[in-house]
């Protein structure tokens, strides 16, 4: 052993957050990170001990490269550096911010994705059109279903079988910078409102429309999924209203709001706890009147050139070591009793994370049928173009 | 014989065109008649292409008239912006700087091109932003001024990015120009002012028109400095399509907004370039 005793002791998690930051500043490098951190010794080691990562996925040839499909400050990088190191196959990471946009691309074809993010409500019609394959569970020894929480991950099961296992569940709210905006905003219609006067030309929607017509259809009393030719047209009036006054249409707001540029932004949940925890002036809060509640699941295309390293990246972001760091990196609530267990008391005793039942009870699922609906996905694309 | 020599030019000719024709025929001809089939079409319930014959895109059109208004207005309005900062570049580039730097000079024009588009856009986007240059107003107790995600950051990302395109043409026009004109201008009275005017600037307009037809054809499709610097909401008919198809998936109406605007962008620069072309051709004649 040539490594000195300060390298191979155990790290302590407020080190290890530390040299996170570190590493995502740039003031450290990624080979420093993994070395400091142990990460970098200990998926060497994980790769060669067939107990504890044990995947016949491993028996075949992974190649060198893959590519996924996923959305903004969604992953630790760290993982990703770690799985290289593992298994010698580069991540390619691309990010999307809406649904529609991930299934247009898979329509189109000739994605390139050998495993992808999509939500719960679109899952029915991946399988539907043939774009995804029923899972190889053999593949995927570290995925155990009777330690996923039913709730969240049904939507991935259809007849029985298995096309997509869960990433993370969240919800989506309403970030908000309480030094720049002093109302409190506790709802859809107060985000409506204080968007054309306090946070005039400093909010933001995102670019997507489940959630921006979703929203819009909240703060009127309507349901979050409907597809009523009038309720539409009311959240249309809504939306063109306040488009004026927005900062941006845009699903990737951290940038604008860690800069200040915007103050109010529609929020997921692992945005709203990162940027919590960096500057604790943004507060994330759910609509008392509605919104979103979600869960993330990964799945695989059936066009997928490299299906050997899309299950080996998905049972390595399954092993429930790997997926506390991504759960302590984004932020995003889990949905493995497994991982559960392992988790800093501080992760889940944060409200943002993990809120209380009642203020779920308002939230709604999204639907498959807004997906396709023509009604809704032409409103997005008038209200853009308007 | 002469037949023989026709034949083997013709074969020559044939040779030295059909890459370029083969090429044109693949990536531009048969994507324009299926952009045109599609544009008859419908949507197909979970988006696409299904085939069917009805105007009812084209009937759809008016809802996206802000973005084609936005276009037609800011596509001119940009290069004209373009004009007025690079003329003066080119001409003291190609009548003013010392030729022995000359070189350096348009290297310099010419260098930032090298680096991507997207990438100088969003160097913008930090500038720009609130940590950028609303930051420095701040400490001279300007508070709260929002620069980015504005149609005037859109204006300006389309000026720095279109400005070498305008700047070389021009310089290459005054470039040529005949120096014993000039002379002649001042030696018959005529002031520098007068000169600049009658002379340079009507033998620099065929570089000022290539100039602005290019910068102006390219910001028609202009798709990613009003996706960045405008927020997505100071809306091109670019940004428009590629909502079409990466969104909402409808390809027919897609298509028939992309016919429309080959067929606006051929009607309009045919009338503009006729235009100019007649006044600079009366203001050369007038000359001569």
């Amino acid at each position: 052993m040539t490594k000195s005793h300060r390298e191979n002791a155990p790290i302590t998690a407020d080190r290890l957050t530390d040299e996170l930051m570190r590493l995502k500043r740039g003031s450290v490098t990624r080979r420093h990170f993994l070395g400091v951190t142990g990460l970098g010794l200990a998926t060497a080691v994980l790769a060669r001990q067939p107990g504890l990562f044990n995947s016949t996925a491993f028996a075949e040839d992974l190649g060198t490269q893959m590519s996924i499909a996923t959305w903004p400050n969604y992953h630790d990088p760290a993982t990703f550096e770690a799985f290289k190191a593992a298994t010698g196959v580069a991540v390619e990471v691309n990010v999307f911010g809406s649904n529609e946009e991930m299934l247009a691309k898979l329509q189109a074809g000739g994605t390139g994705w050998d495993l992808f993010v999509p939500t719960n409500y679109t899952i029915s019609t991946y399988a539907k059109l043939g774009l995804i394959d029923e899972l190889d569970l053999s593949k995927l020894p570290n995925y155990d279903p009777s330690t996923e929480n039913p709730r969240f991950t049904n939507e991935g099961i259809i007849d029985g079988k298995t096309y997509a296992v869960p990433k993370n569940w969240g919800t989506t709210g309403i970030a908000v910078n309480s030094d720049k905006i002093k109302k409190p905003v506790t709802s859809w219609k107060d985000f409506f409102e204080v968007a054309i006067t306090e946070a005039d030309g400093r909010a933001m929607v995102h670019d997507y429309q489940l959630t921006t017509i979703g929203n819009a259809l909240v703060s009127l009393g309507y349901s979050f999924n409907s597809i009523k030719p009038e309720e539409l047209a009311k959240a249309e009036e809504v939306l063109l209203k306040v488009k004026p006054h927005l900062y941006a249409i845009n699903s990737d707001y951290q940038p604008a709001m860690r800069a200040t540029d915007a103050w109010m932004t529609m929020c997921w949940t692992n945005d709203g706890a990162q940027l919590n925890r960096d500057m604790p002036e943004i507060q994330f809060v759910l609509g008392k009147d509605g919104g979103e509640i979600w869960s993330d699941f990964y799945a695989i295309p059936k066009s997928a050139a490299n299906k050997p390293a899309g299950y080996a990246l998905l049972n390595y972001l399954m092993t429930p070591e790997n997926a506390v760091k991504e759960h302590v990196a984004n932020g995003a609530p889990t949905t493995d009793s497994r991982v559960l267990k392992l988790l800093p008391a501080e992760v889940t005793s944060n409200k943002i994370v993990y809120p209380d039942e009642a203020a779920l009870t308002p939230l709604e699922f999204g639907a498959a049928v807004t997906l396709t609906d023509p009604g809704r996905a032409e409103l997005m694309a008038r209200f853009k173009a308007a | 014989m002469r037949a023989a020599m026709n034949t083997k030019r013709n074969l020559v000719t044939a040779a030295l065109v059909a890459p370029a024709a083969a090429w044109l025929f693949v990536f531009l001809v048969l994507p324009f008649v299926a952009m045109l089939v599609f544009a008859f079409g419908e949507r197909a319930p979970e988006g696409g292409y299904q085939a069917a014959f009805t105007f009812a895109q084209f009937a759809n059109l008016p809802t996206r008239a802000t973005a084609f208004w936005n276009t037609l207005l800011l596509a001119p309005a940009g290069a004209l912006l373009c004009l007025v900062v690079a003329y003066p570049t080119a001409y003291h580039l190609a009548v003013k700087a010392n030729p022995r730097y000359r070189l350096i000079l348009v290297s310099l024009v010419v260098v930032p091109f090298w680096t991507s588009l997207l990438v100088r856009t969003y160097a913008w986007m930090y500038i720009l932003g609130s940590r950028g240059i609303p930051n420095l107003l701040a400490m001279v107790g300007i508070e709260d001024v929002r620069l980015l995600n504005t149609p005037g950051a859109v204006l300006l990302g389309i000026v720095y990015g279109y400005l070498p395109l305008m700047i070389m043409p021009i310089y290459v026009s005054l470039e040529k120009l005949d120096r014993r004109l000039l002379e002649a201008s001042a030696d018959l009275g005529a002031k520098p002012v007068s000169t600049f005017f009658g002379v340079t600037l009507p033998l620099s307009l065929p570089g000022v028109m290539t100039g602005v037809a290019l910068v102006t054809i390219l910001l028609l499709g202009e798709y990613l400095i009003p996706q960045l610097l405008g927020g997505g909401k100071v809306f091109f008919i670019g940004n428009a399509l590629v909502d079409l198809f990466l969104q909402s998936r409808n390809w027919p109406f897609g298509s028939a907004i992309a016919v429309t605007l080959v067929a606006v962008v051929v009607v309009v620069l045919m009338v503009a370039m006729r235009i100019a072309w007649r006044v600079a051709g009366t203001r050369q004649v007038d000359l001569v």
